[in-house]
């Protein structure tokens, strides 16, 4: 399935169906990510239940370092 | 929220010992303060501050002059009309007095508008007695339009209106609003406030708030000073000021230290207002609020007008009459007697040789076009 | 112990808000955050870089408040949208309000930083604005529903110290809400000036995370927080005006 992750097209494989699935890899899991899917918040407890579908655009984001 | 709010509070403070619990470091302290708070005004206030009056003194002119400069505004009041429905045990024109009463018709406004004009004065202020039949508010605002030709500050000094009301003057070009609460002590309120519609206090106490929402250039407040403690008034029309001054700072809030007179009836002051009281009143005005106006009127006799000109005033009056149509007819019933006679020319020859400059006019309302 | 603050609810015993940004290893933060005896921290929100491997979340102590700001936004809708992502990691609904459009000097946008507060205020944030200090900005933010106000001292990172000292003195003495002084504060003494003039608390980020000790200057600026709001509440002593010698005022009274 192509989605566009924070701007940039990405290819994930068939079987991560869902936001939790995507934020279960590797490269996110051990974050607070925060996800945006095509411009509306998506809220911790739906991460399971949302479906994402081909050429959705997803921000994640996180907090770092600021002042 | 009203200044009735903050004044509930105000009065449950202990004044019986409250002013003797000062000392001098207190009052030194909180004159050199730049924003005194409430507890530094009972400081200035108090007994200890008497023996700081030339410290005070000498701070109050630096703040007087650094944001008002060497200047003084004159203006004069203008008496309309004198009927009254209210019995006020201190006034003249109270409705028990027996005397023909009298309210200036359009032609006489003229009149009286070009005498006092032909003067130099710029500034002038209105006055009626109370009466919602013989001075309305649309009678006020006739005199308004009339006015106008002839004065670029034209305020009122008439009963508490509402905010509609006052916003229809403020239309018609009024741009200040006086309004002396007399009393703020509400059981002496009422016991001097016998009969009318002047008795209700929340009314009038309300009614400055309600000019500087109706969007009045300036609003000027005061206590008359003498009919209770003067401490304890003193402090709070300073804290009505404060008040005022916060919630409104688009408003210039402006403060009087009208001292009791003798007029047409018997009433004896209460509290004994000393020349000395009334220089540290005007001090503890100044020093708590150093951008108000605070005006000084003929009540006060020349020697003692002369000399306080220099602590804090920046507006006085000037060819006063108390009598509705004074300048151009005789025979009238004065609201109260005043001490300083001098006219225009005499009072600007004084404020020149005191090294201040008279002002006659300080702005010009432009009407805006639609 | 100093006399608490209360800030949307919460009261906070520590008047010194630090940052999280700019140290050399984010392992410093709870170290930091100990000497400081900071309860507010704030941080900012980004992409996430599927490079980086740190996650500042897990350097702050659950105990603090988290400020999350919303710096890269230029408009007030921008501002807006970073303030709901924040709230949506669940980690509180502080935010503080960051619009900045000048990229020369990264002073803030007052009118922007208005309008965000106004949303934010109505959406249930506890909103605290990063501000030039400008009384109607302020008069104004705290109409619109902010909990506190955060004037500059002088431009973000320019450890320049107060250099706005008349106007914070003005929003201090005219604005009902907690003024807490952010952004320029680069030494100790310029934390204690700004509580000596009545600041509910000071922020800072740069002059901890960049000293050479930060955690020792983390302690420096714990003191002098603490030095100047006791100076406050004890009520400094009078500066003495030099005597200009002028004939008397009152010797007409006798």
């Amino acid at each position: 399935m192509n989605l566009i992750i924070n701007g940039k097209p990405g290819v994930v494989a068939e079987e991560c169906r869902t936001v939790a699935d995507l934020l279960s890899r590797p490269e996110w899991s051990f974050r607070l990510v925060i996800v945006e899917r095509n411009g509306e918040i998506v809220s911790k407890e739906h991460y399971g239940s949302e479906i994402l579908c081909e050429g959705d655009r997803l921000e994640l984001v996180h907090f770092v370092g600021g002042g | 929220m009203s200044f009735f709010e903050p004044l509930t509070r105000l009065e449950q403070l202990p004044y019986g010992s409250l002013w003797q619990e000062y000392r001098v470091e207190d009052v030194k302290r909180a004159l050199l303060k730049d924003r005194p708070d409430e507890k530094d005004l009972q400081a200035l206030l108090s007994p200890a501050a008497e023996s700081c009056l030339e410290e005070m003194a000498q701070r109050a002119q630096r703040l007087t002059r650094s944001h008002f400069g060497h200047v003084m505004q004159l203006f004069t009041p203008m008496y309309l009309a004198d009927f009254c429905v209210n019995h006020c045990t201190y006034c003249s024109f109270s409705s028990i007095y027996d005397f023909p009463r009298k309210r200036l018709t359009p032609e006489e406004i003229r009149q009286e508008a070009i005498a006092i004009s032909s003067t130099g004065l710029r500034q002038l202020l209105i006055l009626t007695g109370e009466s919602r039949r013989d001075s309305p508010a649309a009678y006020v605002k006739e005199c308004v339009e009339i006015l106008h030709e002839y004065f670029s500050s034209v305020s009122i000094e008439v009963n508490p209106l509402s905010t509609e009301e006052y916003r229809a003057l403020r239309e018609a070009g009024v741009d200040g609003l006086t309004l002396y609460q007399e009393v703020y002590h509400q059981e002496t309120y009422r016991k001097l406030h016998v009969k009318g519609p002047k008795r209700v206090y929340r009314n009038r106490l309300d009614a400055p708030e309600r000019g500087c929402q109706a969007g009045f250039r300036s609003v000027n407040i005061g206590a008359l000073l003498g009919m209770y403690d003067w401490r304890q008034e003193a402090f709070m029309t300073a804290m009505h000021a404060r008040y005022l001054q916060d919630k409104y700072p688009e408003c210039e809030i402006g403060l009087s230290a009208p001292r009791f007179r003798p007029y047409l009836g018997e009433f004896n002051p209460e509290s004994d207002v000393t020349d000395r009281a009334l220089v540290q009143i005007i001090l503890a005005y100044r020093l708590f609020l150093p951008r108000s106006g605070i005006t000084l009127s003929t009540r006060e006799p020349a020697s003692l007008r002369d000399h306080l000109i220099h602590l804090g005033i920046t507006k006085m009056s000037a060819g006063v009459s108390t009598e509705v149509g004074g300048h151009t007819q005789d025979g009238g019933t004065p609201q109260f007697e005043i001490s300083d006679e001098r006219n225009v020319q005499e009072i600007t020859d004084m404020l020149q040789a005191a090294g201040l400059q008279p002002v006659f006019k300080d702005w010009d309302l432009l009407k805006l076009q639609a | 112990m100093l006399d608490p603050l209360v800030i949307g609810g919460i009261t906070l015993s520590s008047r010194l808000f630090i940052g999280t940004g700019k140290y050399s290893r984010n392992t410093l933060i709870p170290e930091v955050v100990s000497a400081s005896g900071s309860q507010v921290i704030t941080v900012a929100l980004r992409r996430v870089d599927p490079e980086s491997q740190d996650n500042i979340i897990s350097h702050i102590p659950s105990h603090m408040t988290l400020l999350p700001n919303t710096s890269g936004a230029r408009t007030a809708e921008e501002a807006v949208r970073i303030a709901r992502l924040a709230r949506a990691a669940g980690l509180g609904n502080w935010v503080k309000i960051e619009v900045i459009n000048d990229q020369k000097y990264l002073l803030p946008d007052n009118l922007e930083t208005i309008r965000a507060t106004e949303i934010l205020a109505a959406e249930g944030f506890v909103v605290l604005p990063y501000m030039s200090p400008d009384l109607s900005a302020a008069l104004r933010m705290q109409a619109a529903g902010a909990a506190a106000i955060m004037p500059l001292g002088s431009p973000i990172g320019s450890n320049r110290g107060l250099r706005t000292t008349e106007l914070l003195r003005i929003l201090i003495s005219e604005v009902d809400l907690p003024v807490i002084v952010d952004a320029g504060i680069g030494r100790p003494s310029e934390a204690a000036e700004a509580m000596e003039l009545g600041a509910s608390a000071v922020l800072l980020n740069t002059a901890i995370a960049t000293a050479r000790d930060p955690l020792l200057m983390a302690a420096a600026f714990r003191e002098a927080v603490a030095a100047g709001r006791k100076a406050y509440l004890a009520g400094l002593g009078p500066v003495e005006e030099t005597a200009v010698a002028s004939s008397p005022l009152t010797g007409f009274l006798k």
